[in-house]
């Protein structure tokens, strides 16, 4: 039986000055570099598939599978673009590990470059998170001072650069095929598929895009076995994943625990939900998974059991709302920050965002009607898979499952000519006689 | 104020980062705005110039992202995080008394005054630091677990000049180094700071507590 939290990623984050070459590699950093390099890359490929690792950006898609698409007969440069964009709301487990641990990544990003055979990786990080760039930026450059990079990587004439790439605040360039052109210095809007970035990504040339979590796993499949990683999780959702708690729990952080662990599970070791609160709404994967319930405690958290329970894995951004938070203010929220951000390329998109924006301000200040709970469900059924990528669809996840989950809330601002809670009270420094 | 020779030479050395100098365009914005405090026009030509390209294709990146700023930015840039969670947890009584301490609107600049530094206040959308809110960033640093109160003494510090540590950096720099750090030049301020914060290493405690580890491997005995 797995325990239940089972630091990996997470292990060294409290050593000190954890973030240097010298601390990881005291605690065993870059030996499963050696390992890799004794295999062939496709043995590389073959181990991340056996181990069942699949991608920890949200969209689950096997990593071990995605490597093997690259065309190896294809004569142009393959390239891996890690995607260090975490702006999904609710996400906040990239950040961390690259603060604590950027050797873990650059480590991840040679034995996969490796394996796909690139000479030229790319760390795309977001641009408003200035510490942990400087920490990427001086990985890079201790691993190129100690062999791990440049020319020859320790004996093996493999060869391997990395650039660090700070983008300029556009959550659109988390989508992969948005970031790449963001990488070519262009607007960053979503290409049409296919071709697929495998075929003809950077620059038209073969790319591997994978997440900054999927990478950093790497190093501990290739240095511990495919089957120690697999070992672990469920049966199609294995390994283990960072689940990022926030919100209206005692102890918000990060827990690294096996996929298939409850929330009933985290937020009890979390110290539970606020006291004299109860827990009302959930994200399982940020604010473009559909929004759960207190009903969905012991829903198994992998891809199967949240896509059962109709939501999303996502990226385990657990974001926890008490019974203080209006889910219509929540929700508008969110639609703001989704039209905010929409890339503009797709008119459902571009367009319908905006007039979500409309429908639900009137609802949220009580000046709508109760038909426009339909008219917002028909928007969202004109958004919904009718544009290039999965923003549009993202946006109206909050919209459809609040309704689904609360409609008496949506009814009640109309009767009540406007919000009902007091949102003082949903603070952290909430002051006395504040009430929900 | 013209852009130096010095400035041309580092957009040049970022376009050389990469297989096709084009993609070396949007640490050459952040880098001009290093340079002159916000993306100008003469920045613009600039970019077009190292990279062959028209002002107008330019221009078409630089308004497309959110950290590009047309007008001129403070000494510190100063994000209150206004997203679901963040709002929800106290990000829009922050923002809302920080607007009334400073007298400016979202993404307006404190007026020059002797001896205070000036600070462009925004409102930002989610910065991958939830377990910390409500979150405020300066210059892109992490200011964790704000309150209003803590916010408006944060803001009176910067602009008096008084020494501000980020809980999760180093001590702040202003605006415009951070964007030189941005495009690629680092400060060497990289080890200053903790390695993380107390709610990273949440659950990493609470294993080391009750015992619980991944399983051993087997090859890790070898």
């Amino acid at each position: 039986m797995t325990d239940t939290l089972t630091p990996v990623l997470t292990a060294n984050w409290a050593d000190e000055r954890s973030w240097t070459l010298a601390s990881y590699e005291s605690s065993g950093g870059y030996r499963a570099l050696d390992t890799a390099l004794a295999m062939t890359p496709d043995a590389v490929i073959a181990a991340v598939k056996d181990s069942g690792l699949r991608g920890r950006g949200g969209a689950g898609f096997p990593t071990g599978m995605k490597w093997g698409f690259i065309p190896q007969d294809n004569p142009k440069p393959k390239y891996l673009v890690v995607n260090a964009d975490e702006s999904e709301p609710g996400t906040c487990k990239d950040i961390p590990l690259m603060m604590a641990s950027p050797h873990t990544l650059v480590e991840g990003v040679i034995i996969s470059s490796y394996a796909i055979r690139a000479n030229q990786a790319f760390i795309y990080v977001r641009g408003e998170v200035l510490h942990v760039i400087r920490r990427v930026q001086r990985a890079v450059q201790e691993a190129y001072l100690s062999g791990h990079l440049g020319k020859n990587i320790h004996g093996s004439g493999y060869d391997l650069d990395i650039v660090v790439h700070a983008g300029a605040g556009a959550y659109i360039c988390g989508e992969e095929t948005a970031l790449l052109e963001g990488l070519e210095g262009r607007r960053g809007q979503p290409r049409l598929r296919p071709p697929f970035p495998a075929v003809a990504g950077l620059y038209a040339s073969p790319t591997v895009i994978n997440n900054v979590e999927s990478i950093a796993s790497v190093p501990s499949i290739i240095g511990r076995g495919a089957d120690w990683f697999a070992s672990m999780g469920t049966e199609k959702s294995q390994g283990f994943g960072i689940f990022s708690l926030s919100g209206h729990v005692r102890r918000p952080g990060q827990y690294e625990a096996p996929l298939g662990t409850t929330l009933r599970t985290l937020i009890d070791l979390a110290g539970g939900v606020r006291e004299g609160h109860e827990l009302k709404f959930w994200t399982p994967g940020g604010s473009s998974t559909p929004l759960l319930t207190a009903e969905h405690l012991d829903v198994p958290l992998d891809f199967e059991g949240v896509g059962a329970a109709g939501s999303m894995l996502g990226t385990r951004a657990l974001q926890i709302f008490d019974d203080t938070v209006c889910v219509v203010r929540a929700t508008l929220r969110w639609t703001e920050f989704y039209k905010h951000e929409s890339c503009g390329k797709c008119t459902p998109c571009r367009e319908g965002t905006w007039w979500l924006v409309q429908v639900l301000t009137a609802l949220e200040r009580g000046q709508g009607r109760e038909e426009d709970l339909e008219l917002l469900l028909d928007q969202c059924d004109n958004i919904l898979g009718r544009s290039f990528c999965a923003l549009a669809d993202g946006a109206v996840s909050p919209i459809t499952s609040s309704i689904k989950h609360f409609r008496d809330e949506y009814v009640a601002h109309l009767t009540h000519g406007g919000c009902p809670f007091d949102p003082a009270a949903a603070t952290l420094f909430a002051p006395a006689g504040a009430t929900a | 104020m013209t852009l130096s020779p010095e400035t041309y030479d580092e957009l040049r050395q970022i376009a050389a980062r990469y297989p096709e100098p084009r993609s070396g365009l949007l640490p050459m914005l952040h880098l001009v705005q290093s340079a002159q405090g916000r993306v100008t026009p003469e920045g613009i030509e600039a970019c077009a110039e190292v990279l062959g390209l028209t002002p107008a294709e330019v221009s078409g990146v630089a308004t497309f992202y959110t950290m590009y700023k047309r007008r001129p930015v403070g000494d510190y840039h100063v994000g209150v995080c206004t997203n679901t969670l963040c709002a929800v947890m106290g990000g829009d009584a922050i923002f809302e008394r920080l607007k009334d301490h400073l007298d400016v609107g979202n993404d307006e600049t404190t007026p020059d005054a002797p001896g205070r530094r000036s600070i462009t206040l925004e409102h930002v959308e989610c910065n991958a630091a939830c377990d910390y809110a409500p979150v405020m960033m300066v210059n892109w640093e992490f200011m964790d677990n704000m309150t209003p109160e803590s916010a408006v003494r944060l803001v009176d510090d910067l602009r008096s000049g008084a020494e501000v540590r980020s809980t999760r950096g180093p001590r702040v720099v202003t605006w415009r180094q951070a964007e030189r750090v941005l495009a690629g030049f680092p400060d060497d301020l990289a080890d200053e700071g903790p390695s993380a914060g107390p709610a990273s290493l949440a659950g990493l405690e609470l294993a080391r507590e009750r015992g619980w580890s991944a399983p051993d491997a087997p090859e890790e005995d070898r």
